[in-house]
C-alpha cells in the first residue's frame, strides 16, 4: 500500500478520540474522526477507509447498529471495522465479531495491542489487494502481451513460461540473437510473484569487464578513481524483483566466479565494500552463445552453466517458425503506423511471400526492421515488393536445393545466364573446361530461357 | 525563537538525568540545550480511578509556560503517564508542536522487576527523549526497529533500538530542523 492507510475513529467521547487522533498519526496514518454512528456513515460515504474503529457503546445509534449499517443497509464499505469496548461490553463485542466486525479491543487497550490489530488488518487488506492485482495481471497478460506468435513451437513456449513464472527458478534463455529473449524474459517477470518489483536487464556483452563488475554490483565512494558517490549495483537495485543478464556467454571467467558467489549465497559486496549486502533476486540469463561447447573450450565455467541452466528455454530462429510471419508482419505494423502517426497500410499477397520465403538471418528483430523501413519508405496504401530491402535473387539463394546434384544444375544455370550463355566465359568462372561444362549442360537438360 | 532545546523537569527528578538528555540532544542533533527551572508535581492531571497521569493536560500545562525563546520543550516526569485510550504511554509529543513529556516511571529496570541500572536507564531515557523530539519536528514513526523513531509499544522495543536515527529519518530530521529553525541562523 503506497498511500498511507486511513482510520476512522468512531467514539463519543472527545478525549478518546483525541487521544486515538494523536496516536495514529504518530503512527503516520491518515485519521478521521466521528462523534456518532450517524456522523461514521455520513464520513464512511463519501470517503473510503481502510479500517474503522468503532466504539461499541454510543448514545444514539449504538457501535452494534452502526456496525449493521456500514456494512451493508446503508453503506457496503469495504473497511475492517475494529470494536472498542469496555469490560462490561465483551459479549456485545463477540456478537459484533459475528456480525462482520474484523476483531475487538478492551478500553483502554496496551499500546501494543492496538499497534498489533492494525498491523494485521493492513498487512491483511495488502495481501487481499496484491492478490486481486495479481489475478487481474495474469488474465491480461495471458498472451503475454509483446510476444508474439502461434505456432507450435511460441506454444511450447507459453506453456514453459507459465510453469516456470511463478518460481523462483533461475531460467536460461538461448536462441539467435533478434529472436526475442529479453521479451521471453519480460514474460516470466510479469506473470511471476515478483512482477511489481523491479526487472533490471544487463546486456554484459555490451560493457567491458572492470564496468560490468562495477554495474552489478555497485561501488563504494572512493573505490577507484572517479567514483565520488556511493553507487548501487544491479544487482541491489533489483532487490525484490528479477536480474536479466544478457549475453551471459560473453562475461570474462573473473566475473564469472563473482557471479557464482552470488547465486550460491546471495550476498555481495560493494567494489570497494567491506559489508555484506544481501539480496533477494530472482536470475534470468540468455545467450545466443553455445554454452556447452564454451565450456569444453574452458571459456565458460561448468558450475555456472548448472546454476544458471535450473530451466532453459530455447527460442527458434524465425525461419523455423515461419507460421508466424504473417501475424508478425501485421503486429509490426499496427505498431510502427501508430508510432508514425500514418493510416494502417496492407501489405501485398507477393511482398508477404517473399517475406515468407526469406531466411531471416536477423530474425524478429531483422524482420521488425524491414517492415519499420518499408513503412518509411513506401508511398502508398500498402507495402510492394519494391519496398522491401532484398532483392529476389537473395531469397532465390535462400532457397538452394539440398540436393547437390541439382544445386549443381541451379549454380551453372545461373552462371550461364550472368555471362549470358558465354560457354567459354561460363567455363572459366566455374573453373572447368568447356567440355566438361557441355556434358553437364546436356547431363542436367540445361536450357536458354526466351 | 532560539535554536535551543529547553531540559525541564515536571516534579522532581534527578539532575543528572536531565544532563544526559541535554548532552545526548546536543551530540546527535547538533542542537543547544538548556536545563531550565523545575515544574511542580503535575497533580492537576492525576485521575484517581487509573491512579496515572494524563500526558495531554501536563503537555498543554508545558505549553502555557514554555517560553517564546525556545525551539522545542521537553518535559521529564516520574509519574506513570496515560492517554484516555491506553493503558499507559512512554511519551507523548505534540506533532509538528513546540512541547513533549516523557515518564521514567516505566523505565526504571525496577518497574519490570529487575535489579536497579543506571546505565539502562539512561539509554531508554535518552531513546525515549529523541523519539519524542523527532515528532515535535512532524516525524512519524519509522519501520525499522533499530531506528530510535521505531514506535516502543513495549520496553523491549526501547532496548532493540538504537539511540540515533536511521540514516532516512536522520536526514528527514535535518529537513524538519531546517525548516524549523529561525532564518537568520
Amino acid at each position: 500500500m503506497t498511500k498511507k492507510p486511513r482510520i476512522l475513529v468512531v467514539d463519543d467521547e472527545a478525549s478518546m478520540r483525541e487521544a486515538l487522533y494523536d496516536w495514529l498519526k504518530e503512527d503516520g496514518y491518515e485519521v478521521g474522526l466521528a462523534e456518532s454512528g450517524k456522523d461514521a456513515i455520513a464520513i464512511a460515504m463519501e470517503k473510503s477507509w481502510d479500517v474503522i474503529l468503532l466504539d461499541l457503546k454510543m448514545p444514539g445509534m449504538d457501535g452494534l447498529e452502526t456496525l449493521r449499517q456500514l456494512k451493508g443497509k446503508t453503506v457496503e464499505t469495504d473497511a475492517e471495522i475494529l470494536m472498542m469496548t469496555a469490560y462490561a461490553t465483551v459479549d456485545t463485542a463477540v456478537q459484533a465479531m459475528k456480525e462482520g466486525a474484523f476483531d475487538y479491543l478492551v478500553k483502554p487497550f496496551a499500546p501494543d495491542e492496538i499497534e498489533m490489530q492494525i498491523k494485521k488488518i493492513i498487512t491483511h487488506r495488502e495481501l487481499v489487494l496484491e492478490n486481486i492485482l495479481l489475478r487481474q495481471k495474469l488474465e491480461e497478460r495471458s498472451e503475454y502481451d509483446e510476444i508474439i506468435g502461434k505456432s507450435d513451437a511460441m506454444q511450447e513456449i507459453y506453456d514453459l513460461i507459465s510453469q516456470v513464472a511463478p518460481t523462483d527458478s533461475t531460467v536460461l534463455i538461448t536462441g539467435e540473437s533478434g529472436t526475442g529473449k529479453e521479451l521471453i524474459a519480460q514474460a516470466i517477470h510479469g506473470n511471476s510473484l515478483r512482477c511489481y518489483m523491479p526487472f533490471i536487464a544487463v546486456s554484459c556483452g555490451a560493457l567491458p569487464d572492470s564496468l560490468l563488475e562495477s554495474e552489478l554490483f555497485g561501488y563504494e565512494k572512493g573505490a577507484f578513481t572517479g567514483a565520488e558517490h556511493t553507487k548501487k549495483g544491479r544487482f541491489e537495485l533489483a532487490d525484490r524483483g528479477t536480474l536479466f543478464l544478457d549475453e551471459i556467454g560473453d562475461i570474462s571467467l573473473k566475473t564469472q566466479v563473482d557471479l557464482l558467489r552470488v547465486l550460491q549465497h546471495k550476498e555481495f559486496r560493494r567494489l570497494g565494500g567491506q559489508e555484506e549486502i544481501k539480496v533477494d533476486v530472482r536470475i534470468l540469463a540468455a545467450t545466443n552463445r553455445d554454452l556447452k561447447k564454451a565450456i569444453s573450450e574452458s571459456k565458460f565455467r561448468e558450475d555456472l552453466f548448472y546454476r544458471l541452466n535450473v530451466i532453459s528455454i530455447h527460442v527458434p530462429p524465425l525461419r523455423d517458425r515461419k507460421d508466424d510471419i504473417p501475424l508478425l508482419v501485421k503486429a509490426f505494423i499496427h505498431r510502427y503506423c501508430l508510432e508514425m502517426n500514418k493510416e494502417l497500410v496492407k501489405i501485398a499477397p507477393s511482398a508477404l511471400k517473399l517475406l515468407i520465403d526469406y531466411d531471416w538471418p536477423g530474425n524478429v528483430r531483422e524482420l521488425e526492421n524491414v517492415i519499420e523501413r518499408a513503412l518509411v519508405i513506401g508511398r502508398g496504401k500498402e507495402i510492394v515488393t519494391d519496398d522491401l530491402p532484398f532483392s529476389r535473387k537473395e531469397v532465390e539463394s535462400a532457397e538452394m536445393p539440398k540436393s547437390l546434384k541439382l544445386m549443381e544444375k541451379m549454380h551453372i544455370k545461373r552462371i550461364l545466364e550472368e555471362t549470358d550463355w558465354n560457354i567459354s566465359k561460363t567455363a572459366r568462372l566455374l573453373e572447368v573446361d568447356r567440355q566438361t561444362l557441355y556434358n553437364k549442360i546436356e547431363k542436367y537438360k540445361i536450357e536458354k530461357e526466351a | 525563537m532560539s535554536d535551543s532545546v529547553t531540559i525541564c523537569s515536571v516534579g522532581l527528578v534527578d539532575q543528572g538525568i536531565l544532563e544526559h538528555i541535554a548532552k545526548c540532544i546536543s551530540t546527535r542533533c547538533g542542537l543547544t540545550c538548556r536545563i531550565s527551572f523545575s515544574m511542580e508535581n503535575p497533580r492537576y492531571a492525576y485521575n484517581d480511578i487509573r491512579c496515572q497521569y494524563d500526558s495531554k493536560l501536563i503537555l498543554k500545562h508545558l505549553l502555557q509556560q514554555s517560553s517564546h525563546d525556545t525551539l522545542r520543550l521537553i518535559g521529564v516526569t516520574s509519574v506513570d503517564l496515560y492517554v484516555p485510550i491506553l493503558k499507559f504511554v512512554f511519551g507523548l509529543a505534540q506533532i509538528q508542536g513546540k512541547c513533549s513529556i516523557i515518564s521514567l516511571y516505566r523505565l526504571w529496570p525496577q518497574f519490570y522487576d529487575q535489579p536497579s541500572d543506571p546505565d539502562l536507564l539512561l539509554a531508554r531515557v535518552e531513546k525515549t527523549a529523541l523519539h519524542e523530539l523527532g515528532h515535535t519536528f512532524g516525524m512519524t514513526h519509522c519501520r525499522n526497529r533499530r531506528c530510535v523513531m521505531y514506535s516502543s509499544t513495549r520496553i523491549e522495543d526501547t532496548d532493540y533500538k538504537h539511540s540515533e536515527f536511521c540514516p532516512t529519518c536522520f536526514e528527514l530530521f535535518q529537513w524538519f530542523l531546517e525548516k524549523s529553525l529561525p532564518k537568520s541562523r
